[in-house]
């Protein structure tokens, strides 16, 4: 199987029976290999609609899908499924499986052996922070937050190229959600899948997207693009609306001050407090200096000094 | 007995003084008995519970898969089988007679169709139990049809199935005994034949009774452990 794969939306529509507005109108999309695509837009904007097409829950009226190549509507559909990580909202566990045997499902249905299932699971539940003993305890017995954690697990047992996420931690505590889109991008980073993510929170798509496609209501396209640069140009008066009136302070907040250019080691020596860590993001950055009514921060990388900071020069980041 | 003109006074076994005097509940007439009238009327009677319901659950079944899978076949299976449930037994019984005779068929269709109105709904119940989110995670990863029914469905049908079982055997224990009205089998004759005396013979009536009462227990506690065996999910505390 490879590594990820590339997903092409190809004039797509989908109508919906008795409805005079398309669900997905017309959708033409492509998104590369190895991508982490966020859908997002109000609600009765057919991004569910649009993920759900791609396993074929959903069937639709014109348009083509093709991952890698390959038009969806030509494979076979429990192939197409196996070869796809399914994660939605509910979570879906099976209350009946024990942990272990969930993350095993598909697995199981492409006829590995026991051993191999097992220790599939155990490496699973390692990698999204579960103990291999959860492997024995039923559904009924987690957290929500360790439920979703097991629903990400049994996505990725096959080790399939492609994941689709269903507003997968919409249902959770804003602790647990925070923490768990943390783990979330790390996975993405270290496994390589192409993920295509639905949700409606606006802060959740330019938090994890690499790529973010916005859909207004009818199902249409608004803008696709990288968060910077729909922050910096939205296509429209619906996306300028959508990403909110502070997005020059959203922009600011998808880099840290070790990505920017710096000034030289100024006055900041001479104030041992102000400083931040190199991974702090510009926009806690210039909090920190209002607070401090500061102009200026050091930037350390440990111990070591990268350079100045100023206010003045957050504009020319934009 | 009584032949010589004396007092007509049925021989029920030792004609000890507790039988001769009908007490309450007489042990000894009971041990007497157990081999010639008890014994047997318990066995035909787990008999004729058995095959009603083995037999009713074989029907309940497909249908109820049927109803599953096409929605709208539930309403007239189950007017079908509420209709016999409105019969009352005894005419039942009476009405199947020009067409089966007085054979244990006739008892039997009468206690199969109690057992369908039992089971079928209760099956139809359990195939939709499982949630639509885990249908949809099932459908997901790409089981088939048949592999979300045998895997995900039925097996979340169970306590429900067990559930309807249950009711099903308790109720058909206590229905049998009526059977007894057109055939000499079953734990309802001894009391059907003490009940056509001018003075009924309490310890007959009561120790049939009792049995049939344990006989209803006694099936339940194995459906229970049936039930705690096939389904050990649910006991999953947190």
């Amino acid at each position: 199987m490879s590594e990820a794969a590339e997903i092409v939306f190809d004039h797509v529509t989908k109508r919906y029976e008795g409805r005079v507005a398309a669900a997905v109108d017309d959708l033409s999309l492509e998104i590369p290999s190895g991508a982490f695509c966020v859908l997002v837009g109000p609600s009765g904007g057919g991004k569910t609609t649009a993920l759900k097409m791609v396993n074929r829950l959903i069937p639709f009226d014109s348009g083509e899908i093709r991952i890698d190549g390959r038009n969806i509507e030509q494979l076979p559909l429990t192939e197409l499924r196996r070869g796809i990580g399914y994660v939605i909202q509910q979570i879906g566990l099976f209350p009946h499986m024990t942990i272990g045997e969930n993350i095993a499902t598909v697995p199981r249905l492409l006829g590995w052996d026991k051993k191999r299932q097992r220790a599939r699971s155990v490496e699973l539940l390692e990698l999204v922070g579960l103990d291999a003993s959860d492997a024995a305890r039923y559904p009924s017995q987690l957290s929500g937050g360790q439920r979703q954690r097991v629903g990400l697990a049994r996505a990725l047992a096959a080790d399939p190229p492609l994941l689709l996420m269903d507003e997968p931690f919409g249902a959770l505590d804003p602790i647990t959600r925070h923490r768990l889109q943390t783990e979330l991008r790390r996975l993405h980073r270290d496994v390589g899948k192409t993920i295509i993510f639905v949700t409606h929170d606006i802060d959740e798509a330019i938090q994890m997207g690499d790529r973010i496609a916005i859909l207004r209501e009818g199902g249409v396209l608004a803008q696709y693009d990288t968060p910077d640069a729909i922050l910096a140009q939205p296509a429209d008066d619906f996306v300028a609306k959508f990403i909110g009136e502070d997005r020059a302070l959203r922009r600011l907040a998808l880099r840290t001050v070790g990505e920017v250019p710096l000034r030289a080691p100024g006055i900041a020596f001479a104030v041992p407090d102000n400083w931040v860590a190199s991974d702090t993001t510009v926009r806690n950055a210039v909090s920190l200096m209002l607070e401090l009514r500061a102009d200026e921060l050091a930037v350390k990388d440990g111990e070591r000094i990268l350079g100045t900071f100023r206010l003045g020069d957050v504009s020319s980041l934009l | 007995m009584g032949s010589d003109g004396g007092p007509v006074i049925p021989n029920f076994g030792h004609g000890d003084s507790c039988v001769t005097g009908d007490h309450t509940f007489c042990w000894g007439w009971v041990q007497d008995h157990w081999g010639d009238t008890l014994g047997p009327a318990l066995w035909q009677h787990v008999e004729l519970t058995v095959i009603a319901v083995v037999i009713g659950f074989a029907i309940a079944f497909p249908l109820a898969l049927l109803a599953h899978r096409y929605r709208r076949l539930e309403q007239p299976f189950g007017a079908l089988s509420a209709l016999v449930y409105t019969v009352p037994s005894l005419a039942l019984f009476q009405i199947l007679v020009p067409f089966t005779g007085i054979t244990w068929t006739t008892v039997e269709i009468a206690l199969v169709g109690y057992t369908l109105v039992i089971l079928f709904p209760n099956i139809v119940t359990g195939l939709r139990s499982a949630p639509d989110e885990v249908i949809e995670a099932a459908r997901g990863m790409g089981l088939t049809r048949l592999q979300v029914l045998m895997r995900v469905e039925l097996p979340l049908a169970l306590p429900a199935i067990v559930g309807g079982l249950r009711i099903a055997v308790v109720s058909t224990v206590a229905i049998a005994t009526i059977a007894a009205t057109l055939l000499p089998k079953g734990l309802g004759y001894p009391i059907f034949l003490a009940l056509k005396e001018p003075t009924p013979f309490k310890t007959e009536i009561y120790s049939a009774g009792l049995l049939s009462i344990a006989l209803a227990i006694g099936a339940d506690l194995l459906l229970v452990a049936l039930r705690r065996v096939t389904v050990p999910w649910t006991r999953a505390a947190r």
